[in-house]
């Protein structure tokens, strides 16, 4: 199990290194630069461009620049801001809890519906349930998300005023943020006895905006899953010994269902962070996604470079607990090698 | 039955999320985050928005007009040479405070001192923090024109130039130009966090800062001791909210009472909504197509009065702009002083154009248009608008090929003369004319970038020049009319439009006012029924 989980540490590494190096080239790659993008109509003078592009350091072989650079993250300083001068690590934390809160009740929302549409799809194959699940669910994948989002904002705020439109909670409400979870922060740190419905009732959209994509992957996942696992001999035997249905299902056969489910729900975790950058924008929620939209806008290098390595190691360390949880769903499954 | 249990746990919350009671709480949707607090060195209106409500200017633009009136200077007298500006600044002028910062003393002049020197001089503790960057007060000229700022007194400040700028006031009211606390600075830099700053601002202005979350919400509070006197709103909150669509859809709600930059789209239903309020004013802006005058065959007057004599401007302005446009006949629009009333476009005329470009001996000719990639404030289509060139010149037998970059590449190849005829825009900053036709037209700018029609044309250029060192505001007038009549006759450009500022407002705000330079300012604002 230790071997296991050294030899995946190791290859975060080499995944590390990819990551500066295609998110420091590729920004560069892209016309223009962060001075030029401030400057706007006016232009500016070639002198000045120079001067300031000798300050941000922009002016040395872009060799050195990847050294200077991978030198400094390796001593945890990624860098500041070039438009609002903060450091990134600081607006990334500031920002982070935002998208992990909504990302959390996406998968959330993916889980309690995907898993047991997906289950009973399965069960009930070739019914009227089965094709209308995965019917519904090819339309959720297929689903363009700001589309979607606008259409439940129309729906469910503009015309049946059941939702707020957007934001993470009322602009009346004045929270100070304690550990960035608003839920939490609303929750337990506020005197305002509304301050959590609030915050709550300004996650129901983004968070079916952001789970359709991960539940519809899900209920497929689980219906196929499910759909071999019930074919195998020892469900046979089961089934023969009497069990009962639900016990069947929910206990031999689900179980070894789930591995190729936690696998998905693993990979997810990424398709979450890309959705998270459009949901994030439609709903003006502030999170990382729609910092990094607006970081390549601006061409602040910095904050593509530091926010993009740090939503990496994130995806990263997920896979790596994914990876480890098989053994817990699957006593099977033994980490060796 | 399980169905509807789920349906309502989900709902149920948004049912009861019941707003706390607030004072009087005015909520601006606006676009985006402010870059920082310190407005000498960004450039957006949406930091500018931000700024210009905690910092007091030494002269301000009147509310809702370009007209420059008192700041914290209550009066001012400027030297018979124009060289000379002595500003008597208001007593009693407090400072907000925070937890970082109580200040002792009053605004003074040391203040004014220390803001302008920490753009200029390179020495000063300050030219670096946070950036040294300074755009607008490089642009605007000041490292060139400030000669010396003295402090006579406490509240007397002499400001000297090297030669008179007729602008000098409009662009001391501009948001570079916004007040910073010397002794704040002084405490932040002793305490080892002079950024700080720049990021948790002390100013003068109408409100305070309360709370920022980057991306979320600007709060402010109003600031009781505004020399102006106390806001009429309590709180100012500004929701941030990136998607017009979006903007709209809180508008209809009542989530938020203003709303900046509408979705053409949604303008139709916004006029039908009975609790909103469309507000309209042509904006101080225009957007052109510029012919590159240093290269053949766009150095021949002919052919570029040929060209604007094909293009036909009304089907641009009505198929394009919609409601949103007026046709562009000036460089500079309707609403600014000095407009040349006089002055008529060149007609639509095909036939007229075709015979003018025979006369100047071009046959076959083929060119390029160059198209925006992007949605600016003055052209909403570059690339629309490029299509109906092309087949308005194939009429006169001109083969154009649209072109479009990266819109950071696309400014800098344009502003360095690879194009032959290129669409472009601005927007005022200072409503000075000479922010228009010396920043656009002159031949300072046909060298720097901003000129790029590269147009160098000596009799117009004296008349701008001569109009910048011009201190009475009558005889700038006539230059100006007089340069607006060489430029029609010589075509650097094919005027386009000056778009119409559209501002979707609810109606329970009472006395907001549209800022030429489409600036939002909630002093002297009220909410009816609060």
């Amino acid at each position: 199990m230790l071997r296991f989980i050294l030899t995946r540490v190791s290859l975060i590494i080499p995944t590390f290194i990819g990551i500066t190096l295609l998110t420091f080239f590729l920004i560069r790659l892209v016309p223009g630069d962060p001075i030029e993008t401030m400057a706007g109509e006016r232009g500016i003078d070639p002198a000045r461009h120079e001067l300031l592009r000798k300050e941000y350091g922009f002016d040395r072989p872009i060799l050195v620049q990847y050294g200077i650079y991978i030198a400094r993250v390796l001593q945890g300083d990624l860098s500041k801001s070039v438009i609002t001068q903060a450091p990134v690590l600081d607006e990334f934390l500031a920002l982070f809890p935002a998208t992990i809160e909504l990302a959390v009740c996406a998968i959330l929302f993916a889980l309690v519906i995907g898993l047991p549409a997906g289950i009973l799809a399965a069960v009930r194959r070739n019914s009227i349930f089965d094709h209308g699940v995965m019917g519904i669910s090819l339309a959720g994948y297929s689903m363009p998300i700001f589309w979607w989002g606008l259409i439940l904002i129309l729906l469910f705020s503009v015309q049946f005023d059941l939702t707020p439109v957007s934001g993470r909670i009322d602009v009346l409400y004045y929270i100070e943020p304690v550990t960035g979870f608003l839920l939490i922060d609303s929750l337990f740190f506020s005197e305002d006895e509304g301050a959590f419905r609030s915050a709550l009732a300004h996650l129901i959209l983004p968070t079916i905006v952001l789970g359709t994509v991960p539940l519809a992957v899900i209920a497929r996942m689980t219906r196929s899953a499910m759909l071999e696992v019930l074919g195998e001999d020892y469900i046979r035997t089961a089934k023969a010994k009497g069990l009962s249905r639900f016990r069947i299902i929910a206990l031999h056969a689900l179980r070894n269902a789930l591995i190729p489910v936690v696998t998905v729900i693993g990979l997810q975790v990424g398709v979450l962070f890309t959705g998270a950058i459009l949901t994030e924008t439609i709903f003006s929620w502030p999170g990382v996604g729609k910092w990094l939209i607006e970081a390549i806008f601006r061409r602040d290098y910095p904050v593509l470079q530091g926010g993009v390595l740090l939503l990496g190691i994130v995806v990263m360390t997920v896979n790596l607990l994914v990876d480890l949880a098989y053994g817990l769903i699957n006593p099977r499954i033994r980490h060796t090698r | 039955m399980k169905k509807s249990a789920l349906f309502a746990a989900i709902c149920v919350p948004a049912f009861l999320a019941a707003a706390p009671l607030a004072a009087k709480t005015l909520v601006y949707c606006s676009e985006g985050s402010p870059e920082n607090f310190f407005a000498g060195i960004n450039t957006t209106g949406t930091t500018f928005d931000v700024t210009g409500q905690i910092y007091s200017r030494v002269v301000d633009f009147e509310r809702g007009g370009t007209q420059v009136v008192p700041g914290l200077a209550e009066k001012w007298t400027v030297s018979p040479d124009g060289l000379v500006y002595t500003f008597n600044l208001r007593k009693g002028v407090k400072w907000h405070s925070n937890k970082n910062f109580k200040p002792t003393r009053d605004m003074n002049a040391d203040d004014i001192i220390f803001t302008l020197e920490r753009q200029w001089k390179q020495e000063h503790p300050f030219f670096k923090v946070t950036s040294s960057n300074h755009t607008y007060f490089d642009d605007m000229g000041m490292p060139k024109l400030l000669k010396s700022i003295e402090k006579v007194d406490d509240y007397t400040l002499k400001i000297t130039l090297n030669q008179p700028e007729a602008p000098f006031l409009s662009d001391l009211a501009m948001e570079w130009a916004a007040i910073q606390s010397k002794e704040y600075a002084d405490a932040m830099l002793k305490a080892g966090s002079p950024e700080k700053v720049d990021q948790e601002p002390i100013g003068t202005g109408p409100f305070y800062l309360l709370q920022y979350q980057k991306d979320a919400v600007v709060r402010f509070k109003a600031f009781d001791q505004y020399y102006g006197g106390k806001a009429k709103i309590d709180d100012l909150v500004f929701s941030i909210t990136p998607d017009p669509s979006v903007r709209w859809a809180k508008l209809q709600k009542g989530e938020c009472h203003v709303m900046p930059y509408p979705n053409p789209a949604d303008l139709d239903a916004m006029k039908k909504d009975p609790n909103v309020t469309i507000m309209e004013q042509a904006g101080l802006n225009v957007g052109y197509l510029a012919y590159n005058t240093t290269k053949k065959p766009f150095d021949d007057v002919r052919v570029r009065k040929a060209f604007n004599m094909a293009i036909n401007k009304k089907a641009i302005i009505d198929s394009v702009y919609l409601s949103t446009g007026v046709a562009a006949t000036n460089p500079i629009p309707p609403s600014m002083w000095s407009y040349n009333e006089t002055v008529k476009d060149d007609a639509y005329n095909p036939e007229a154009a075709k015979k003018l470009l025979a006369e100047a001996g071009v046959s076959n000719l083929e060119t390029d248009i160059w198209a925006m990639p992007v949605q600016r404030p003055y052209n909403p289509n570059a690339k629309r608008i490029a299509e109906l060139m092309q087949a308005d010149l194939a009429k006169i037998g001109v083969k154009a090929e649209i072109k479009s970059f990266e819109w950071g590449e696309y400014r800098k190849r344009l502003q360095a003369g690879e194009h032959q005829t290129g669409m472009i825009g601005w927007t005022g900053d200072n409503g000075d004319p000479d922010n228009f036709l010396h920043t656009l037209l002159g031949c300072d700018a046909a060298k720097s970038g901003g000129n790029t029609a590269k147009w160098c044309h000596k009799p117009f250029d004296d008349l701008v020049v001569k109009a910048k060192v011009t201190t009475d505001q009558k005889q700038r007038t006539e230059l100006y009319k007089q340069a607006q009549v060489i430029f029609k006759e010589q075509a650097p450009w094919f005027t386009i439009a000056h778009a119409v500022q559209l501002k979707p407002v609810r109606k329970e705000v009472v006395d907001f006012k549209l800022s030429p330079f489409g600036r939002h300012t909630f002093y002297g604002v009220d909410i009816k029924g609060k």
